[in-house]
């Protein structure tokens, strides 16, 4: 008999089907094949932003002043062609694009990820074990809700600009603007977690699991986080799109990144001040970006959610 | 459409009723050729299994399909006028007006924000040209006739102060309110303890008899029906088998299939061997197994060895409030007494079974026995070991099945996975494919096949799922199952296949069963010995047969006299 179970028990992945499910499903979806082509063009275009784009933007020597507000599809001094026309200074805003998109989806992902590995341990902890830990984390998130992401974020800069020489401050200024969206997004990870493991925690399964006296760390890893990924990717997706967004604003504030490291969210904030006097495409045209790269990545992570349920299968 | 001048119409007139769904794979009809007829003042039971159909008939009566459910043929007359038809206002006009409904749990319906009273004199503003005070005094009638006590402070409260039993009695005051020609009651009493039940039963049917109503009382309790309607209809995957008086189908059911439904169902005043079980899918027209009535020899008391023993057990529950909140409104601490001196034996090889409505303590004595609670005083005592000092040794011995198999089973993990938990985690089984054969073995213990390994749990119903559980409480060989309601989630035809498992296993393994239900009939068909706990307390223990034939404490008489049985016919 053992010929038709080949895999009986595959323990380190006893949740995760094999890939033909996964495979099946996104066959099926248009949506999401469309949604990840998108995702893998951006990613492609990060990676190799300094071989797509004749120029680069950030480097004062290479901007042409001459061309500066030139729109759209239009060709400048020295033979320069401007396909998403040139910025104030000259800049080609296609190019600018592909170098802001590498800081944006890199603060994005990194962001997402440490308040992933921040908010989900601590909520799974707190909602199973209940208690003084329970009552002390939620008082903590209450309090951290309170305070807007700019202020927590002034707050860590404040005390990096004290600890940190003057000299690598610009250096750290990226880890610093992750580190300050992940401390104020790990709440939503940690009250989402705790709520949904108060719910599975009364679940038979879990009696069952205890019965056979699986430890507590197997019940949470095994047993119950598996049950809460779908609530967990869609924050995840969300906050991906917020992280961005927050670190524009910090940047428009001038406690983000330095002009040295620009985002995505940083040339929106320059085109926003030319919108009223008709340079349009400095606007318009990272912002497409942000929106494409946005959609898709919450048009994934929604299906992702689906396709790893087996209920769904 | 003009009956004969001498009769008047049946309040409720169904002909050649169809229901279809159009899905994506094209139409799926649902219910098909469903007739039947309600006189005023007539309860017309409707039994099925789940997905006969009963509570899509009803939910078509008053028009609530959904999308993309239709009725594709037939008609619903009330009064002789056609309904089926309505649509938006003037359907919401006849739901409520001439058609009452009651449903499973009233709290679901009932506004957690209104009071009582805002209900009802909402209701009945409604649908009866009635100002404030006159509804305000006919909500007071009303609950007085629902039988609700104070029923004048009862108005100013809100569904949460009621209990399970006075919300479904508000219910049925606000099905009343408009004095309707018809109520349509879907399962009103499954959520209910049985003695709770037994009054509900009663009230239903003295509001029908005293208004001339016509019922529709749609249950899967073939006992309730039993005590309640005049008549009975029973369905099978969307048809009508039969309808006739309930006496005649109970007693000489015409379908192969009722007959063996109504075998499959235990008795409170007989045990069985075995439960004679109808082929589940199997058309309706095919022959019933031969119903073998032979009755189990009765163990001797004093035959074999204390598997287990309960001494002293009490378990406190702290209901206070944190310490800081304690401390500031300066309130002393709660505790509820929820198990209180229970102490019982098993004796190797038989089936204990600890009896009691919700609340008296049942589950949480199983918890405690199963180690999952530790108890506040008292002793477990396994084999002659102390359950809560040598724990590492009996987690092999002592496995457990749970009341809900969707809940039980862990819906990201295949069949063999969960089958092979306990042997990996115990530390059973030296390599994999030790364990696939193990797994493999359990699965065809419980009648399944070794297939079924790779598929996950949502991919099997409550009686196969039901089944893995088993599987997977076999998979470590144990000499001791608790059973926590197993089979009360489940339809009497699986209901009896899973009993006759059990029943199986227990010959072939020599098991010893804890069986914990409110159900007194599947205590009776399963046990040797029963212990009786009300209010955290064991009122009455002994064997099985002797307690429930002639019960001492008056508890378990109420009990005995509560359970609607097919033989009481009202």
């Amino acid at each position: 008999m053992s010929d038709v179970i080949h895999h009986p028990a595959p323990a380190r992945r006893g949740w995760r089907q094999s890939d033909s499910p996964v495979k099946r499903a996104f066959a099926r979806s248009r949506t999401v094949q469309v949604a990840s082509a998108v995702l893998l063009l951006i990613v492609l275009a990060t990676l190799l932003a300094p071989w797509l784009a004749w120029q680069n933007p950030f480097d004062s020597a290479s901007l042409e002043l001459n061309d500066a507000f030139l729109p759209p599809w239009s060709e400048g001094g020295h033979g320069a062609f401007y396909a998403l026309g040139a910025d104030d200074q000259g800049r080609d805003v296609a190019s600018a694009i592909l170098y802001g998109l590498r800081m944006s989806v890199l603060v994005g992902v990194s962001a997402v990820l440490l308040s992933l590995c921040i908010g989900v341990p601590l909520g799974l902890v707190a909602g199973y074990a209940g208690g003084w830990f329970d009552t002390l984390l939620m008082r903590l998130a209450d309090v951290q809700l309170t305070f807007p992401v700019i202020l927590v974020a002034m707050l860590i800069l404040g005390i990096v600009r004290g600890v940190v020489p003057e000299g690598v401050r610009e250096q750290v200024a990226v880890l610093v603007i992750i580190l300050a969206i992940a401390l104020s997004d790990w709440v939503q990870y940690a009250r989402t977690v705790r709520g949904a493991v108060m719910v599975e925690k009364q679940k038979d399964y879990v009696l069952a699991a205890q019965l056979i006296g699986r430890s507590r760390s197997a019940i949470l890893g095994r047993h119950i986080l598996p049950n809460l990924l779908a609530p967990i990717l869609v924050i995840a997706a969300i906050s991906f799109a917020h992280a961005i967004v927050a670190e524009s604003t910090l940047s428009y504030l001038g406690v983000g990144l330095p002009p040295t490291q620009p985002s995505l969210g940083t040339l929106i904030r320059i085109g926003q001040s030319f919108l009223f006097s008709g340079e349009w495409w400095i606007l318009l045209f990272p912002s497409l970006v942000l929106l494409a790269l946005a959609l898709s990545v919450n048009l994934v992570g929604d299906w992702l959610r689906d396709a790893l349920n087996p209920k769904l299968q | 459409m003009s009956p004969s001048d001498t009769q008047p119409p049946p309040v409720l007139r169904v002909r050649d009723l169809g229901v279809t769904f159009d899905t994506y794979r094209g139409p799926v009809q649902v219910l098909s050729d469903v007739s039947f007829e309600i006189a005023a003042g007539e309860i017309l039971g409707v039994v099925g299994e789940s997905g006969a159909g009963k509570s899509m008939t009803g939910a078509a009566v008053i028009g609530l399909i959904d999308p993309p459910g239709r009725i594709s043929s037939g008609t619903v007359e009330l009064n002789g006028k056609r309904i089926d038809g309505l649509r938006g206002e003037a359907m919401r006009r006849i739901r409520g007006r001439r058609i009452g409904s009651i449903f499973q749990d009233p709290l679901t319906s009932l506004n957690p924000v209104y009071t009582v009273g805002r209900h009802l004199v909402e209701t009945i503003r409604t649908h009866l040209p009635l100002n404030e005070a006159q509804a305000r005094a006919r909500a007071l009638e009303l609950l007085e006739e629902v039988e609700i006590p104070e029923a004048r402070v009862r108005l100013g409260q809100y569904p949460h102060q009621f209990s399970g039993g006075m919300r479904q009695r508000v219910a049925i005051a606000l099905a009343l309110c408009a004095e309707p020609q018809l109520i349509i009651a879907d399962e009103p009493t499954t959520a209910l303890d049985v003695s709770v039940q037994a009054q509900i039963i009663a009230l239903l049917r003295r509001v029908c008899r005293e208004r001339k109503a016509a019922a529709m009382l749609i249950t899967h309790d073939m006992g309730v029906i039993a005590e309640t309607a005049d008549r009975v209809m029973v369905m099978y995957q969307g048809r009508v088998l039969e309808t006739g008086p309930v006496r005649e189908v109970l007693d000489r059911p015409a379908e192969p299939y009722t007959r063996v439904l109504m075998a499959a169902i235990p008795s409170v005043h007989q045990r069985l061997a075995r439960l004679p079980v109808p082929e589940i899918g199997a058309p309706a027209t095919a022959t019933a197994p031969p119903v073998r009535a032979e009755t189990v020899p009765h163990a001797a008391a004093a035959e074999g060895k204390t598997l287990l023993e309960v001494r002293d057990l009490g378990k406190e529950f702290d209901l206070s409030l944190g310490w800081l909140e304690r401390l500031v409104s300066h309130q002393p601490r709660r505790t509820l007494q929820a198990v209180d001196g229970v102490s019982f034996k098993i004796r190797q090889g038989s089936t204990f079974g600890l009896v009691g409505e919700s609340g008296s303590g049942k589950s949480t004595v199983a918890r405690m026995v199963a180690g999952l609670t530790l108890p506040t005083r008292g002793q477990v005592l396994f084999d002659g070991l102390d359950r809560f000092q040598t724990q590492t040794d009996l987690r092999r011995r002592i496995q457990m099945i749970f009341q809900d198999p969707y809940a039980s089973l862990n819906p990201r993990w295949t069949v063999a996975s969960l089958i092979a938990e306990p042997l990996e985690v115990l530390g059973l089984s030296r390599d994999p494919n030790e364990t696939a054969e193990r797994v493999a073995q359990a699965l065809r213990r419980v009648r399944m096949t070794p297939d079924d390994a790779r598929k996950y749990p949502h991919q099997f119903s409550g009686g196969q799922r039901q089944r893995i559980a088993i599987a997977r409480a076999l998979a470590s060989q144990p000499e001791f199952i608790i059973c926590d309601e197993p089979t009360s989630a489940l339809d009497v035809s699986v209901q009896a296949q899973v009993l006759n498992l059990m029943r199986d296993l227990q010959d072939e393994f020599g098991l010893t069963y804890l069986l914990i239900s409110h159900n007194l009939a599947v205590i009776r068909h399963m046990c040797d010995d029963i212990g009786v706990m009300q209010r955290g307390r064991l009122v009455e223990a002994g064997d099985a047969q002797e307690v429930l034939d002639a019960p001492q404490h008056a508890y378990t008489r109420a009990l005995m006299a509560a359970v609607p049985d097919i033989r009481h016919v009202h």
